[in-house]
């Protein structure tokens, strides 16, 4: 920095000091949304030290900062994939079909909580969950009829469904099979993230190790047989819903992607191999400058530590692709309308930080699961930033930007000292059995509900600019427990006509396969799923050899 | 003996969502109450099993699943199966509103939906339990 700049920088500080004496700022200490400190001005002195070759470069290259295509979105936009999934198979495709018909590009399955427990809906734990928070799916019967009419060769799913993944895939490949196509031709995601379910999520079924198995097992599978396929979502959207800052999510979610690296080097497959397949998730949540530097930061670092701590050299398996979800928690019930224009900017952060695919919330999930209406106007939101914003056109618009670089440098930086913390306790596993990750996670939701209650956070309509409103009169979607009974008759129905021999048969193979230290269990599930052996009959063996994973409660 | 309020913070069924349950759970212990969280996925039977042992003046569920009709009724008609229908039963979590008087009418105290303060459910609470004794 030459002596002019110096002079001319510290007269700004004075003068800016001195409007300040007359008047005072809105807050002491402003920080950005993940409680980052924030300068009054970033300037050429705050990323002095950035090399843009090294930092930053182009896009498309090493450490793809700015993005992991050379021409991100004015080649293709990102993919609008509506997360939707309710009552039964039936109502489902129906969304589906609705959804593909407004001009979503991609299908995003949610589950009902028995099926991403591993229950079928007969089973007590079900009783009142059936088809409430995503779709009721009990066996292959359910699959067929989810994706009816809809060519699996045409549209890329993604699934989220954790610890049962491996069952849901088969069903998967097997509707492909019915459809007449191969598994090489299947395009999409499973979730398939087991930390953040214990960190976070709470969807987990079995213990450590053995989820650590079904996973690995899925990476090397789809490795041979559905290559195209996205093996895990590592998924930092839960962690940021239940409360962690920005900084936590990239640190969590890039810890807990080290650990399956990890795990999957221990069976001996390649991470220039496997890692081509790894995906993330993130939030999109409601600082925009600071969500636009999370997702740089996130891009760097993965690069880095596939290079540096794993040696991959394979350039598509050093680049972080990812997903992005509008942040829940941001809803508000009151005013819902006003949930409109909080999503269309955290999706624009998302666009801005260089997204592969998108969900946008709809305005009524504050509520309840959203209506058709308001999905519309979520896929909208998308396609009004994709086609009329302007911002597309451009790659990594941001770049350059003094603040955003130096954000992107420091959260990079104090997502590595949370990693090196956790390297020092043994790694993630270790991490969440001492229950450091849920505890970090909790005190940051604890002191975001704190700065709200004392209006240090405004949240428009809640604890500023309340209005007398009625809730009368606005429509909701329902899933009344008629939903369930329909559910467990066909379950019964369908029992009765499959070969119970051969049910049987295969699921004793899934066994023998659980027993066996070597085998991989994907070949024993895909069996079983084909002669319908249902979801709750699969988890169940598996539950028998693996036991379930009990909760260590952080308060 | 203590005069501590005692309050059971559940989660029933297989729904996730702890974030509420646990600053719901932290807000009312800083706020002087003795204060015991279930952990996740607890049956109707569990959580009575746990509002009767630890004497709890009031039991709070939590959940966001759309289940809550379901597990409001069940930990409510159990309660008074047991006799302890002089536990408090309040909740919160995504309930659309014009469930709640459902809720009520079953005998739950107060349901509080999102964007509820702490502080409001502290202020209810405390005179609820007043009230009762």
């Amino acid at each position: 920095m030459t002596d002019n700049y110096r002079d001319a920088k510290a007269a700004y500080d004075a003068a800016a000091e001195k409007a300040v004496q007359k008047n005072p700022e809105r807050y002491g200490q402003f920080t950005t949304g993940g409680g980052l400190p924030l300068k009054r001005l970033y300037c050429p002195d705050d990323i002095e030290g950035v090399n843009y070759l090294d930092d930053i470069s182009f896009p498309g290259s090493f450490p793809f900062t700015r993005g992991v295509q050379s021409n991100m979105y004015r080649g293709r936009f990102w993919t609008m994939r509506q997360y939707a999934g309710f009552a039964t198979a039936e109502e489902s495709n129906a969304r589906y079909r609705y959804l593909l018909e407004r001009g979503t590009t991609g299908l995003s399955v949610a589950f009902d909580l028995p099926t991403q427990i591993g229950y079928d809906t007969d089973h007590p734990m079900a009783q009142g969950e059936c088809g409430k928070v995503g779709v009721a799916i009990d066996s292959l019967a359910d699959m067929e009829t989810l994706f009816d009419k809809i060519p699996l060769d045409k549209v890329s799913t993604s699934m989220t469904i954790n610890a049962p993944a491996s069952v849901l895939l088969a069903m998967y490949i097997c509707v492909a099979e019915k459809q007449g196509i191969k598994s090489d031709d299947l395009s999409g995601t499973i979730q398939n993230d087991i930390l953040k379910e214990y960190i976070a999520r709470g969807t987990y079924i079995f213990p450590p190790a053995a989820s650590m198995r079904l996973i690995t097992d899925i990476f090397d599978f789809c490795g041979k047989h559905v290559p195209k396929w996205n093996t895990i979502s590592i998924s930092g959207y839960h962690i940021r819903e239940a409360g962690s800052t920005a900084v936590q999510e990239v640190a969590f979610t890039l810890a807990d992607g080290i650990a399956y690296v990890e795990a999957a080097k221990k069976t001996g497959q390649d991470p220039n191999v496997f890692g081509e397949r790894l995906s993330f998730f993130f939030n999109a949540h409601n600082d925009l400058i600071e969500e636009v530097a999370k997702y740089r930061a996130a891009r760097r670092l993965w690069a880095r530590i596939m290079k540096e701590r794993f040696g991959v050299t394979n350039p598509k398996a050093l680049m972080l692709r990812f997903h992005t979800q509008t942040a829940g928690c941001t809803l508000t019930a009151q005013q819902p309308e006003n949930n409109v224009i909080r999503v269309t900017l955290q999706a624009l952060a998302s666009v801005l930080g260089g997204t592969q695919s998108l969900h946008t919330n709809s305005m009524d999930e504050a509520l309840a699961l959203p209506t058709e209406k308001s999905v519309e106007i979520a896929l909208r939101t998308q396609q009004i930033i994709a086609y009329e914003s302007g911002v597309t056109n451009t790659v990594d618009p941001f770049a350059g930007s003094y603040v955003v670089e130096s954000l992107t440098n420091e959260i990079e930086q104090n997502a590595i000292n949370y990693i090196n913390k956790i390297d020092d306790m043994g790694g993630m596993l270790k991490a969440i059995e001492a229950g450091y990750p849920q505890k970090e996670i909790q005190d940051s939701a604890y002191s975001y509900q704190k700065a709200i209650e004392t209006e240090q956070t405004v949240v428009v309509g809640v604890n500023k600019f309340q209005t007398k409103e009625s809730a009368h009169g606005r429509k909701l979607l329902r899933v009344d427990a008629s939903v369930g009974e329909r559910q467990i008759k066909k379950l019964h129905e369908m029992k009765s006509k499959r070969d119970n021999i051969a049910v049987k048969n295969l699921l004793d193979d899934v066994r023998k396969a659980a027993k066996s230290e070597s085998e991989n269990l994907m070949p024993a599930i895909l069996n079983a799923v084909r002669v319908y052996a249902t979801e709750g009959e699969i988890c169940g063996v598996l539950r028998e050899e693996f036991g379930e994973y009990v909760e260590n409660v952080v308060l | 003996m203590t005069d501590k309020i005692r309050v059971v913070i559940a989660k029933p069924g297989l729904d996730g969502h702890d974030r509420g349950a646990k600053v719901i759970a932290r807000a009312l212990r800083d706020a002087g109450m003795e204060v015991i969280y279930t952990g996740l996925r607890q049956t109707p039977e569990q959580i009575v099993a746990t509002a009767l042992q630890e004497d709890a003046d009031a039991v709070g569920i939590s959940i966001l699943s759309g289940a809550h009709h379901f597990y409001f009724e069940k930990v409510i008609s159990l309660l008074k199966e047991k006799g302890a229908e002089d536990i408090i039963v309040f909740g919160g979590g995504v309930i659309p509103d014009e469930d709640v008087p459902d809720l009520i009418a079953m005998g739950a105290g107060a349901v509080f939906g999102p964007g509820t303060s702490t502080g409001t459910t502290i202020d209810w609470l405390k005179k609820a339990v007043a009230k009762d004794e």
